[in-house]
């Protein structure tokens, strides 16, 4: 029998139920956009979304394939420079909750998108930090979202692009960040949190289905399990419906541009 | 004083060999025509300027033109890497490319220091970031009232800023609408500025009060293009060309491939090609 919901969509909405009514949240682009707008679109109705290109309170009816795209700027209740985003809005400690997605990260939430290899003569030239060093440093608190691959979940990145809990325990105090930073990690697999003390990520939950086993065997460090492990909720039929609405409205929008 | 003049005339007058300049838009209007009309004219040994180089930098390292770049993310929005850029920095194809690498907020800061003619920016950044340990240009100040470490980088200087603008005005005035980015910055921060437009009115009488406006005495040429976006996008005039993004991904991603389309689609043309291709695209947005 078909699993009612993929890990993708599982991951989506897990994400989306970490998000809040009253929450300011800076949209990354990608698997975030998906979570935040389902969120919007089921039981955060109200809650700001703010997309780096100086969209304010944005509501878009598709996903935009990047952050500038024109659906941001025709929903948002205002559309401000990209010097007055980051510095008044995100600097000036306006925004609740960054919401990242990772091309490597640790298991303190450090994230790498810069480069695999060296800096100076890199395996792979990846495009860099855009806005994610100083939302990692700015906002409240941190989420992260991605899938879970042996090439991405590492036990050490190759860069620091942006800064997490660094080698754990009080590093991120230590360097005068008073920002809590990755509060909660959503994969394909499961649910994460940072231990309380050492800021290691700690498997909550499972997603339905899913075992100890394969989420070890798609981390590429020793995996902590919670004593109290539990089991992810699985999707309601409204969260799937919303989200499956919003990614054919999307693809429709898209294809019909290409034509 | 903006004067109109023809896309060649403005670039061979406002772009020298060895010169710094920014072809700014953030996704939304990309000075795509006035890039290309820089590349037909060959210019050589630039620093290119730009918080998101995307395809039309990728076209232009990739023609040998640059020397350095100054950046904080070199990707194809929405697609993924940019190809030619890469295989510059990592197989020195067909130069070396030097890079100074910030984040958004360095560079957003950079130029609107440029454009308050201050020699640095200061901001709350780069906290346990790695670039401060790559790029040294990327410095720390303290805080003179409170001795809170900040960082500071160079304000952004260019000898000349290139954007693309849905209108001007008869007088040589500017209107930019929708997502405005980093441009006013970028043209207030530069020498010289050159600002391609969808098309010229009469006059701005209805436009709001508030508007990003330009006026004529700050940029110093006005060029009509129209879809001198392309693919990029004019919010109101013609929405982005997705398509044409992906496309690019499998264009440079070999080099043979990528001569050949920048012959055709750029070394033998001129920026009048720019009107047809956004006949598909019109309307929306």
């Amino acid at each position: 029998m078909d699993a009612p919901f993929t890990p993708d969509e599982m991951m989506t909405i897990a994400a989306s139920r970490a998000l809040g009514n009253d929450d300011i949240c800076f949209v990354g682009i990608g698997a975030p956009s998906a979570a935040c707008n389902v969120a919007r679109l089921t039981h955060a109705p109200d809650i700001t979304l703010i997309y780096e290109s100086g969209t304010i309170g944005t509501a878009p009816d598709i996903l935009p394939l990047s952050i500038g795209d024109g659906e941001l700027c025709d929903t948002a209740v205002t559309t401000v420079s990209v010097p007055e985003m980051f510095r008044y809005w995100l600097q000036g400690g306006r925004v609740s909750v960054g919401f990242l997605g990772a091309a490597q990260l640790d298991k303190f939430g450090n994230i790498n998108t810069t480069v695999i290899g060296d800096y100076n003569s890199p395996t792979i030239r990846l495009p860099g930090g855009g806005g994610a060093p100083e939302i990692a440093s700015s906002c409240g608190e941190i989420f992260i979202t991605m899938k879970q691959t042996l090439r991405g979940m590492v036990e050490a990145v190759d860069f620091f692009t942006s800064f997490g809990h660094g080698l754990g325990g009080s590093d991120r105090a230590d360097l005068g960040i008073s920002t809590k930073g990755p509060t909660l990690l959503i994969t394909d697999l499961a649910v994460w949190r940072p231990d309380p003390t050492t800021k290691e990520f700690v498997v909550q939950s499972l997603h339905p289905g899913v075992t100890q086993d394969m989420v070890q065997a798609t981390c590429g460090w020793v995996v902590r399990f919670a004593d109290d492990l539990s089991v992810t909720e699985v999707p309601t039929a409204l969260e799937l419906k919303t989200l499956r609405d919003l990614k054919a409205r999307t693809e429709a929008a898209h294809s019909g541009e290409a034509a | 004083m903006a004067k109109f003049q023809s896309l060649k005339d403005a670039v061979a007058e406002n772009l020298n060999d060895g010169d710094i300049v920014a072809f700014e838009g953030f996704t939304h209007l990309i000075p795509h025509a006035a890039a290309h009309e820089a590349i037909r004219q060959d210019r050589k040994n630039l620093t290119l300027v730009r918080m998101t180089p995307d395809v039309v930098y990728d076209q232009m390292i990739g023609m040998g033109m640059v020397d350095k770049i100054i950046f904080s993310y070199a990707g194809n929005p929405g697609v993924g890497l940019l190809r030619r850029m890469r295989d510059a920095i990592e197989n020195n194809w067909p130069k070396a490319l030097e890079i100074e690498e910030h984040s958004h907020a360095a560079m957003a800061n950079a130029y609107e220091a440029g454009a308050a003619g201050l020699p640095c920016a200061v901001f709350r950044g780069y906290k346990g970031a790695g670039l401060k340990d790559v790029n040294d240009n990327i410095r720390e100040i303290t805080c003179p009232f409170t001795g809170e470490k900040l960082a500071a980088v160079p304000s952004v200087r260019p000898d000349v800023t290139f954007i693309h603008a849905q209108k001007a005005n008869k007088r040589g005035d500017i209107l930019i609408e929708g997502i405005i980015g980093v441009q006013k910055e970028a043209v207030l921060a530069a020498k010289r500025a050159v600002v391609t437009v969808e098309e010229v009115v009469d006059d701005f009488e209805d436009v709001h009060v508030n508007a990003c406006i330009l006026p004529r005495w700050a940029v110093s040429s006005v060029c009509v293009v129209e879809g001198g976006a392309h693919p990029s996008y004019a919010h109101g005039y013609y929405v982005r060309d997705n398509a044409a993004y992906v496309e690019w991904d499998k264009i440079a991603s070999d080099r043979t491939l990528f001569r050949e389309w920048m012959q055709i689609n750029v070394l033998d043309v001129d920026e009048n090609i720019f009107v047809a291709r956004i006949n598909t695209l019109k309307g929306a947005a």
